[in-house]
């Protein structure tokens, strides 16, 4: 996206679709994720949303806390109802909806992961918005498919994970799907541009969001934004857009081309869940690290 | 129209009459060729609906919900393992009380694999709040799909239409086919009022706490408990909207008239032959024969099971000696389902009539005139001492 078209906080919309004094924790990252996006996302935009955090949020019956048209679903199905709600918006001739399924790692990469490769494959025409928070943090920190190696859950509660985190955004791309986009909680902006190039499209679209987790990553609330800007300035987790197959890095990670990056260990010494990691494991991660960004 | 078609045309038949605007199905045998009629339907432009070949029965029903939820008619068909995968979206599309209309072609579930007929899939899933609807012949599967629309839509409850695999599914029989018009006038529109819809948002199936809680306009709002038992009234209460619409249906159409209950030569009977689907009109032949033996014998097909029809059951059997209850299904451990709800309606009738048991046809297994003759003719000899177990047909031990 060029310069000048990018939204600065001067200049982002002031309505909002997210009522304020929700259920979310405090310095909860899917808080500003969601209210970012749904204002990219606007009035005519219908959420399908499985058993998260973001249930829980929403709020409890019969009061909402989101400003638009949103149907619960079960863990396994967001893309299949994903799919159903579009097959009514074109049965009911009403095309100009846009249908979001909205759910977080596990209900994405993991038990959800069949539901949406279906809906990719089928080329759908939906937008299905990942916010990953690397483990089931609303039935209280279990380790999931996308929960980094050596961290800390209360099912890795002594070695941490054995294995590495599972690369959503890439499965996903392997599908051969229009947009597929990474984001991160703490560049919101960058978020809401992505969000809104997505509604301008058509087809399956696919945005993977980094969304730090106070209580389940063990560090203090006022540092959601740092810890998130540290995991992109690292180069751990980066932002980029594959856009019909074509690949590029955006906003700051862009902006890391050739330069030095911040150790990766310093991301990791912010958050207790980081706390059992061995050097050599911070090694390993480091060199891959490295070896990626040799790459681009 | 007569015409003579399968069983599985027949249901994509009434499918396509009911107007269905969004179609989700998964393959499996015995229902395939019923998805596979309605997608030759809807590419070839015949009925315009969204046809979804899913990845998975669990997201068949995931369309067939969402789908619903946004104000569309929808549909989806399985058999066996696909239904048991569906299990937990069963009890959504319930709980969410969406009107969608199910087929499944009846077939034993595994494991053993076994892709031919009983009924153990269905049965299982009696507690899950669908209305469930049984047939005997073709004729009664496209009738029963076009009136399970109008009833799942004047209920807001989902609705399934069972019946036998192979032994209905992919045999031929003539049916008469409704005119299109007069499917129009008896089923109307699905026109729902509340549904997803950005002109008036609304939080569909949110986290409901244990008690009753106000809501910002200080109405309260019932817990979780009041809207499961808001389900269990409307259900009993369909027993009668679904008696009302088969009347309108006979009415249009000229079939009909036994919505809970299908008997044959029963009014002077002393022992009457129970069961659910095609086994009934099997049983027909088998009556006839042991009347010309001189026994007093009629029998009954259970066409709704569920909600289960308990004053029918009452009025049918009440004062007979004997109910004998076949079954292609039992609730393991303990005995057949059929036989265990026949009793319990029956707890509060005046003049009880002994109730037996048949296990037979699990896994597809033949059965034969003769087996069903035994067994009868076991059960009208001496009903007193059969005791409460069931007791197996045709097994080779």
């Amino acid at each position: 996206m060029d310069n000048k078209n990018k939204t600065t906080i001067l200049n982002l919309t002031k309505e909002e679709f997210v009522h304020p004094g929700n259920r979310a924790c405090s310095g909860c990252g899917l808080s500003l994720v969601y209210r970012t996006a749904l204002k990219a996302l606007g009035k005519d935009t219908i959420l399908v949303v499985p058993p998260s955090c973001l249930t829980v949020m929403q709020g409890l019956h019969p009061i909402a806390s989101t400003k638009l048209p949103c149907v619960n679903v079960t863990f396994a199905s967001t893309g299949a109802a994903a799919t159903g709600v579009r097959a009514a918006m074109k049965a009911l001739k009403k095309e100009n909806v846009n249908v979001v399924a909205w759910a977080g790692d596990g209900g994405t990469g993991d038990i959800g992961i069949q539901a949406l490769s279906g809906a990719c494959e089928r080329g759908e025409d939906i937008i299905y918005i990942c916010y990953d928070n690397e483990a089931y943090m609303n039935t209280g920190v279990q380790r999931s498919g996308t929960t980094p190696q050596g961290v800390l859950t209360t099912t890795t509660p002594i070695k941490g994970k054995l294995q590495e985190k599972k690369d959503v955004p890439s499965i996903i791309d392997a599908h051969g799907i229009g947009y597929v986009a990474t984001a991160s909680a703490a560049y919101p902006l960058d978020l809401y541009d992505k969000v809104k190039k997505a509604t301008t499209m058509s087809g399956p679209r696919y945005i993977h969001v980094h969304t730090p987790c106070p209580p389940g990553w063990s560090f203090d609330a006022r540092f959601t934004i740092k810890i998130g800007k540290l995991a992109v300035q690292s180069g751990l987790f980066d932002l980029y857009e594959i856009i019909d197959g074509t690949f590029n890095l955006t906003g700051q990670s862009k902006k890391l081309i050739g330069k030095d990056k911040i150790p990766v260990l310093d991301y990791f010494k912010t958050q207790g869940r980081f706390k059992s990691l061995d050097e050599q494991i911070v090694k390993k991660v480091q060199d891959q690290v490295n070896a990626k960004w040799a790459q681009y | 129209m007569h015409i003579i078609e399968s069983g599985n045309v027949a249901a994509a038949t009434g499918v396509k009459l009911s107007r269905a605007q969004v179609i989700a199905a998964y393959p499996i045998t015995p229902q395939t060729p019923l998805t596979e009629k309605l997608s030759e339907f809807v590419e070839g432009g015949e009925l315009d609906a969204q046809y979804i070949p899913v990845e998975s029965e669990h997201s068949a029903m995931g369309v067939c919900i969402a789908a619903s939820t946004a104000g569309t008619r929808a549909f989806t068909a399985t058999s066996a393992n696909g239904l048991l995968y569906m299990n937990e979206q069963l009890h959504w599309a319930v709980g969410a009380r969406l009107p969608i209309v199910m087929c499944v072609a009846n077939r034993g579930i595994g494991a053993p694999w076994t892709v031919w007929n009983d009924q153990q899939d269905t049965i299982a899933q009696r507690d899950v709040g669908w209305i469930q609807i049984y047939c005997n012949d073709h004729q009664q599967i496209i009738d029963s799909v076009i009136k399970a629309f109008r009833l799942a839509q004047s209920v807001s409850i989902p609705v399934m239409v069972c019946y036998d695999g192979y032994l209905l599914s992919h045999t031929y029989m003539p049916f008469d086919q409704p005119e299109q018009s007069k499917v129009d006038t008896f089923l109307p529109k699905f026109a729902p009022t509340h549904f997803l819809n950005p002109d008036d948002p609304a939080n569909f199936n949110t986290v409901t706490l244990p008690d009753v809680r106000p809501g910002l306009d200080g109405k309260m709002a019932p817990g979780y408990i009041e809207i499961r038992h808001n389900l269990q009234e409307d259900l009993r209460a369909s027993l009668d909207v679904y008696e009302e619409i088969d009347t309108a249906f006979a009415k249009d159409f000229g079939r009909g008239g036994n919505p809970f209950v299908e008997q044959y030569k029963c009014e002077d009977a002393d022992f009457v032959a129970v069961c659910i689907g095609s086994l009934s009109y099997q049983l027909r032949d088998v009556i006839d024969i042991m009347r010309d033996n001189g026994v007093k014998i009629g029998v009954m097909g259970v066409q709704m099971y569920r909600p289960f029809p308990n004053q029918a059951i009452i009025a049918a059997l009440d004062g007979k000696k004997c109910a004998i209850v076949f079954e292609k299904a039992l609730s393991y451990g303990n005995q057949g389902a059929l036989y265990a709800d026949i009793k319990s309606a029956l707890y509060n009738s005046k003049d009880k009539p002994l109730v037996h048991n048949y296990i037979l046809g699990l896994g597809g297994r033949e059965i034969k005139t003769r087996h069903l003759l035994d067994a009868l003719n076991e059960s009208c000899t001496a009903p007193e001492t059969f005791g409460d177990s069931p007791r197996w047909i045709g097994l080779k031990l």
